[in-house]
This record gives structure tokens, C-alpha cells and sequence, in this order.
């Protein structure tokens, strides 16, 4: 069982495609084509909760609660979205997800050799994500 | 849910990015203008070279302001000119604007800037009379516009490096692309 609260993270660009995919330790499910299928479902269903809401200028959902497991979803004013699957009740996963995006802006888009809307392949990013992964395991033990 | 953080002021979201010497900002631009001038030949090729260059640059740049000054969605134009003027030239440039010269509509404006740190040592030579010089910052502020969905124009009407008082850019909105699903701009 692995004590992080967050299972898995996403990236997805402005038309739906998967531009990052990392695992921490979710029941297994790895496979290129799932997650590539499961970003652009949750993308479009992502644009159906916004039609589907009764009031005008809904952004769409940013929290999906389940028996075992919570999906917390941030997009950037700009159509990017982050996304990650967590335990139930996990904490604070909007402001790690803030801080990702400035992770994203800072190692991934100041990279003058990544192409805008195509999968991150950045050494940088990588390693800083997973130090603020690291950090909030860390507080979560502490806790 | 927590509430979402207040935006920064612009001081104090120039306190928190990080900064290189300005000498070598603007001697660092300087080179690219003049290398632009010798590889180029052309000054209007120079001036659409430096607009590309600066909407590269603003497609880029408009994510790290957003992640990094917590402002939220504008309402309206306006009110974006004015987190252009306030926030981004604070943050980027460590420089204010002013917004004036609204037209009726409420569709295009001018950033007006006494201060720009481009300019710190040129001096515009004869042949050189058609350049804009910071045709750069127009291509950027062009570039991150288009990004959340505004398409706009911009030019510039006044320009100290040719005698005028300030420099003044005109942004003109042309196109407010819909985000909701499903998206009308195929028309």
C-alpha cells in the first residue's frame, strides 16, 4: 500500500491529448493507451459538466469524489488541465496543483527546445516535480 | 473549498520573480535587433521578425504570469488592459502603464509607458528610421492575448526613439474567441 495521498498525475493540453502522465503507486494501470484514452474522456467530460451546469460561466468540475478514491482537476485560464487522483480526503491538492503549474510554466514552457502542446520530456520538470511529490509525502507523514 | 488567494500587488509580484542586471536585458535585446538589422537587411522584415519573436515569447509567458500573480478570470476587456498595465509590465519589465484612449466600444486602448528599459542606450541611426524598435513587446502582449481566447491588434503610435513624449501602443481587440464547449469559432 503506498502512503502517498496522491495516486496519479495528469497533464492535458487545450484539445484534450495527454502531454504528461506519472504514476505514484495506483493498482497498477500503466498502460500508454489507457491513460491516453482516460485524459481525453476526462476532458471532454470535463466540457459536458460546464454545459450540464445550471448557471452561466461554470468552469467545469474540479472535484470528483468517489467510494475510493478523489480526482481533484485545475485548469489554467489558458485550457491546460492538471489533474490528479488521490486518496479520499486528501488535502490541499488544489494548492499542489497550483504549485505544479508554476513548476509546468518555470521547466516545461521556458524550455526553449519544448513544442507547445506536445508531451514533456523535460529532465528539469521531472526532477522538480518529484521533489514537491517528495515534500508532500513528507508532510503527510508528519501529520 | 479554500478561497482562492488574492492577486498580488505588482510590487509584490516583482519581488517574487527573479531578475537579471539590466544592462545585460537591454544590451542582450540590443544585440538581437542589430544582429536581426545585419542578417535581415530589410527594416520591415526586422520589425515582422521581432513581432514573431515577441508572440512566441507572449504564447510562452502568459502561463507563468497567470500561475504566478493568482489573478482570476477578467470580466471584460477593460479589465484585463488593466492587469496588462498593473501586473504583466510590472512583472516582466519591472515598469507600469497607463491605460488611456478608450473608444466607445470599450475594444481598444492604449498602454502608454514613460519608462522602458528596451531603450536604455539607443539612438535610432538615419537608416534605420522605419524600425520599431520594440516591435517585441507588441508581438508579446499580441501572443498573450491570443492565448486566453482575445484576438487583438497592436501598433505602435508614439515612440521616443522618433522624438515622441512616451511611448504609446495601441491594442485593439478584433475577436473574443467563445472558450464554453461547443466552441463557435469555425465560422
Amino acid at each position: 500500500m503506498a502512503s502517498a495521498a496522491i495516486y496519479s498525475l495528469f497533464i492535458i493540453n487545450k484539445s484534450g491529448g495527454l502531454i504528461y502522465y506519472k504514476d505514484y503507486g495506483s493498482a497498477g494501470r500503466t498502460d500508454t493507451n489507457d491513460s491516453l484514452r482516460l485524459a481525453s474522456l476526462w476532458h471532454s467530460m470535463h466540457a459536458i459538466s460546464q454545459q450540464l451546469s445550471p448557471t452561466p460561466g461554470c468552469a467545469g468540475i474540479d472535484l470528483l469524489q468517489a467510494d475510493n478514491f478523489d480526482l481533484h482537476c485545475f485548469q489554467s485560464l489558458t485550457g491546460t488541465k492538471f489533474f490528479a487522483v488521490c486518496e479520499t480526503g486528501a488535502q490541499n491538492i488544489e494548492v499542489l496543483l497550483k504549485v505544479i503549474y508554476e513548476l509546468y510554466t518555470d521547466f516545461v514552457l521556458k524550455n526553449p527546445f519544448y513544442e507547445m502542446e506536445m508531451p514533456i520530456r523535460c529532465e528539469l520538470f521531472d526532477l522538480n516535480l518529484a521533489q514537491v511529490i517528495q515534500k508532500d509525502r513528507v508532510a503527510l507523514l508528519g501529520r | 473549498m479554500p478561497p482562492p488567494t488574492a492577486p498580488k500587488s505588482g510590487d509584490a509580484l516583482f519581488a517574487s520573480v527573479e531578475r537579471v542586471n539590466a544592462e545585460l536585458f537591454t544590451l542582450t535585446y540590443g544585440a538581437i535587433v542589430r544582429q536581426l538589422l545585419t542578417d535581415l537587411e530589410e527594416v520591415e522584415e526586422v520589425n515582422k521578425q521581432l513581432d514573431q519573436m515577441g508572440y512566441n515569447i507572449g504564447t510562452r509567458l502568459v502561463d507563468e504570469f497567470l500561475a504566478k500573480s493568482n489573478v482570476s478570470r477578467c470580466a471584460d476587456f477593460k479589465e484585463t488592459a488593466d492587469v496588462i498595465a498593473k501586473l504583466g509590465f510590472k512583472m516582466f519589465l519591472g515598469v507600469t502603464a497607463t491605460v488611456t484612449n478608450w473608444d466607445a466600444e470599450g475594444t481598444s486602448c492604449s498602454f502608454v509607458l514613460e519608462d522602458n528599459p528596451l531603450v536604455d542606450f539607443v539612438e535610432l541611426p538615419d537608416t534605420c528610421q522605419g524600425l520599431q524598435y520594440c516591435n517585441v513587446l507588441s508581438g508579446v502582449i499580441r501572443g498573450a492575448l491570443e492565448m486566453v481566447s482575445m484576438k487583438t491588434e497592436v501598433t505602435w503610435v508614439r515612440d521616443m526613439l522618433r522624438g515622441d513624449d512616451a511611448y504609446e501602443m495601441r491594442v485593439k481587440l478584433t475577436k473574443q474567441v467563445p472558450e464554453e464547449y461547443p466552441y463557435k469559432d469555425d465560422d
